[in-house]
């Protein structure tokens, strides 16, 4: 377990790296940098002047060390945009956007894993059928669509519920459920599949011959070996959810991390842009890592191998 | 003697699409305590659904009657599943024919050997591994207390197999339902766990149903036989009426496939039974064996067909019985009459 752990984490820190000068590089080929920092209308020589201020000159690699290195201790640059560092923007969005992601996630995986169960203990019923409607639906319906439905339903017609900004809680119903329903078909066609094939099982026929109630059949011995690739995808739709929480805070004037996102591809604060591809990637990498952690817990061959 | 399990007119459908599969057929049988009865047949001949049909386990495809299913005094019958599962692995337990894939993967070995016992008596986890430690050596598995700690993937074929007939007997069955134990398991270790079953089996004084189509395996553990053709038993006796004295074409079909020391002399063509089973699917009448068997006439095919009594427990399927074997009647009328096609005879073309 604990080489298994360490293989993983070892693998993860190289994607990281990987990752990470990707996005240096972001900024470099997107243009000279010292052009963009002089302003429009400086002289060669200003940008000369800027250009060894700033270290520009010096060789692609010391620079990206030179970045890495203040990177790893906080220091990500200044928005290029506003006077303020980067780093303190993050810190002030990215609390609404992870609420978000982990409001949604849940939200998907209470919708999706019961759904999914009672579809394969039921197969062609019309449980089965619900389940497969819901699915299909999410999966048919754009995100920003359903915004938009439930914010007419819920914010304009019943007025239950306000329509944007990210105050209090009832803030975050209607973009976790915009957000978390679209998670939902992949996660629960996943369950519904992997129980059917885990029931059919030649263990879960021992299980039967053994004379085990059903609960322990259904929760100790099929969800179990059911669940563990929808673990590994789990992780890659909180990975979306991140990335497609831009629309969704766009929509419901979320002030979060989506929300800085877009705004500053519109206004080319590639700093800015570059340090949320970077932190954002840092969060993909490392639910990942945990997806990979959590499996290996749940199936003994993972972890051995 | 009361049997210990008393089987009459088990049927057994399967519903596919392309209609109804009789895959069992008018099956009866008994198996007497302390004593192991073979069920005997090819791939196909619905030996592994009768057995799940007694445990009450066949897919949710299948739909079974009989006239009779009695397991010392109870009647299987009536049971719902609830009662059924109360049954099931503490007093008939099952052996699957595939070791590599009966184990849950996600569960150590005394996990799943303790859960077997803990579901059905009021015992604690410290009783429970001692008997899992009890049994496993039993089995014939070398430190014990360490196996427990173990995954299934950790394991051979051979020791999850030995695992298995541990897990069935955590509870002390009266009767253990072996189906195919050692078909997917090497030559060298089949010996081992035939050896280990019937030596158990003898010990714990339980019945036993060995599903088998090695009449090898026959030889070595069975009381008593009952061999099964396509969904039928074509006959049955004890296991030196079978060997001694077939009276069926298909079992004497059978025993010409195996070479016996001393007799078969090297070099000498090994029997071989032509054609495939047929598939039951839609009427049937007559013989099933027809279309394989060399002694068929048009007479084995409308006629319906009852299995004849010599005694209790010798009975054949046959209208042409050796000479020296004396004739039963049929005693059941032909169902359907003459006019329509043979589905049977079909079946032969498509086949040559």
């Amino acid at each position: 377990m604990l080489i298994y752990t360490l293989k993983r984490l070892g693998l993860a820190i190289i994607v990281m790296i990987t990752v990470s000068m990707i996005s240096f590089m972001l900024l470099r080929v997107s243009g000279d940098p010292a052009i963009s920092l002089a302003g429009e209308g400086a002289s060669s020589a200003e940008i000369e002047f800027v250009r060894e201020q700033y270290g520009f000159d010096r060789p692609l690699i010391i620079q990206y060390f030179e970045w890495a290195g203040r990177a790893i201790q906080g220091d990500l640059g200044n928005s290029a945009y506003v006077k303020q560092s980067v780093a303190q923007m993050l810190r002030e969005r990215m609390g609404v956007t992870m609420t978000l992601g982990i409001c949604s996630l849940t939200f998907a995986m209470l919708l999706a894993i019961p759904l999914g169960m009672l579809a394969a203990i039921r197969p062609n019923t019309w449980i089965d059928r619900l389940a497969l409607s819901i699915s299909v639906m999410g999966q048919a319906m754009p995100s920003f669509w359903f915004g938009l439905i439930l914010i007419i339903f819920f914010g304009v017609y019943l007025r239950w519920l306000p329509i944007s900004g990210s105050d209090t809680w009832k803030h975050f119903v209607m973009p976790t459920i915009a957000l978390g329903y679209y998670a939902t078909p992949a996660i629960m066609r996943l369950v519904r599949s992997g129980m059917l094939e885990v029931l059919a099982s030649d263990h879960i026929r021992t299980a039967r011959a053994k004379g085990l109630r059903w609960p322990k059949i259904l929760f100790k011995h099929t969800l179990r070996n059911a669940i563990i690739p929808v673990v590994a995808v789990a992780a890659v739709q909180l990975g979306f959810m991140l990335g497609g929480s831009i629309v969704i805070e766009a929509i419901f004037a979320l002030n979060g991390l989506g929300n800085l996102a877009w705004v500053s591809i519109s206004r080319s604060d590639l700093p800015v842009v570059q340090a949320i591809v970077l932190f954002l990637s840092i969060i993909y990498i490392f639910l990942t890592f945990m997806a990979d952690i959590f499996n290996a817990f749940l199936d003994p061959r993972i972890r051995s191998s | 003697m009361n049997a210990l399990l008393e089987v009459k007119n088990l049927n057994v459908d399967l519903n596919l699409p392309a209609g109804a599969l009789h895959a069992v057929r008018n099956v009866s049988f008994s198996v007497q305590k302390g004593k192991t009865l073979s069920l005997v047949g090819e791939s196909g001949c619905g030996k592994s659904i009768t057995a799940l049909a007694i445990m009450n386990l066949l897919p949710p495809s299948a739909s079974y009657n009989a006239k009779k299913m009695e397991f010392e005094g109870h009647d299987l019958l009536k049971l719902n599943e609830k009662k059924m599962s109360r049954f099931r692995g503490a007093k008939i337990a099952m052996i699957f024919q595939e070791p590599m894939t009966s184990l849950d993967p996600c569960y150590t070995i005394g996990d799943q050997l303790t859960e077997a016992l803990t579901e059905h008596k009021q015992v604690s986890a410290k009783e429970a591994l001692n008997r899992a430690v009890f049994l496993l050596d039993k089995v014939g598995i070398t430190g014990a207390a360490s196996r427990l700690k173990q995954y299934p993937h950790q394991l051979s074929g051979g020791l999850r197999q030995r695992i298995m007939i541990a897990m069935g007997l955590m509870c002390g069955p009266s009767l253990i339902i072996a189906d195919e134990p050692t078909t997917a398991l090497d030559v060298t270790i089949q010996a081992q766990i035939l050896r280990l079953l019937a030596s158990i089996q003898k010990e714990f004084n339980m019945g036993m149903i060995l599903i088998t189509h090695d009449l090898g395996v026959v030889a070595r553990i069975a009381d008593d036989v009952a061999v099964m053709y396509c969904g039928e038993v074509v006959e049955t006796g004890n296991i030196t009426q079978i060997f001694n004295h077939p009276i069926h074409p298909y079992t004497r079909g059978l025993i010409e496939c195996i070479p016996i020391p001393g007799k078969t002399k090297p070099g000498e063509k090994l029997g071989s039974i032509p054609g495939i089973v047929p598939a039951p699917i839609g009427e049937l009448w007559g013989c099933s064996f027809r279309n394989r068997c060399s002694l068929a006439t048009a007479e084995c095919a409308d006629r319906g067909l009852a299995l004849n009594h010599i005694s209790d427990t010798r009975s054949f399927r046959c209208i042409k019985p050796p000479n020296d074997m004396p004739i039963g009647t049929p005693d059941e009328k032909p169902d359907k009459k003459m006019g329509k096609a043979d589905p049977m005879a079909i079946k032969k073309e498509e086949r040559i």
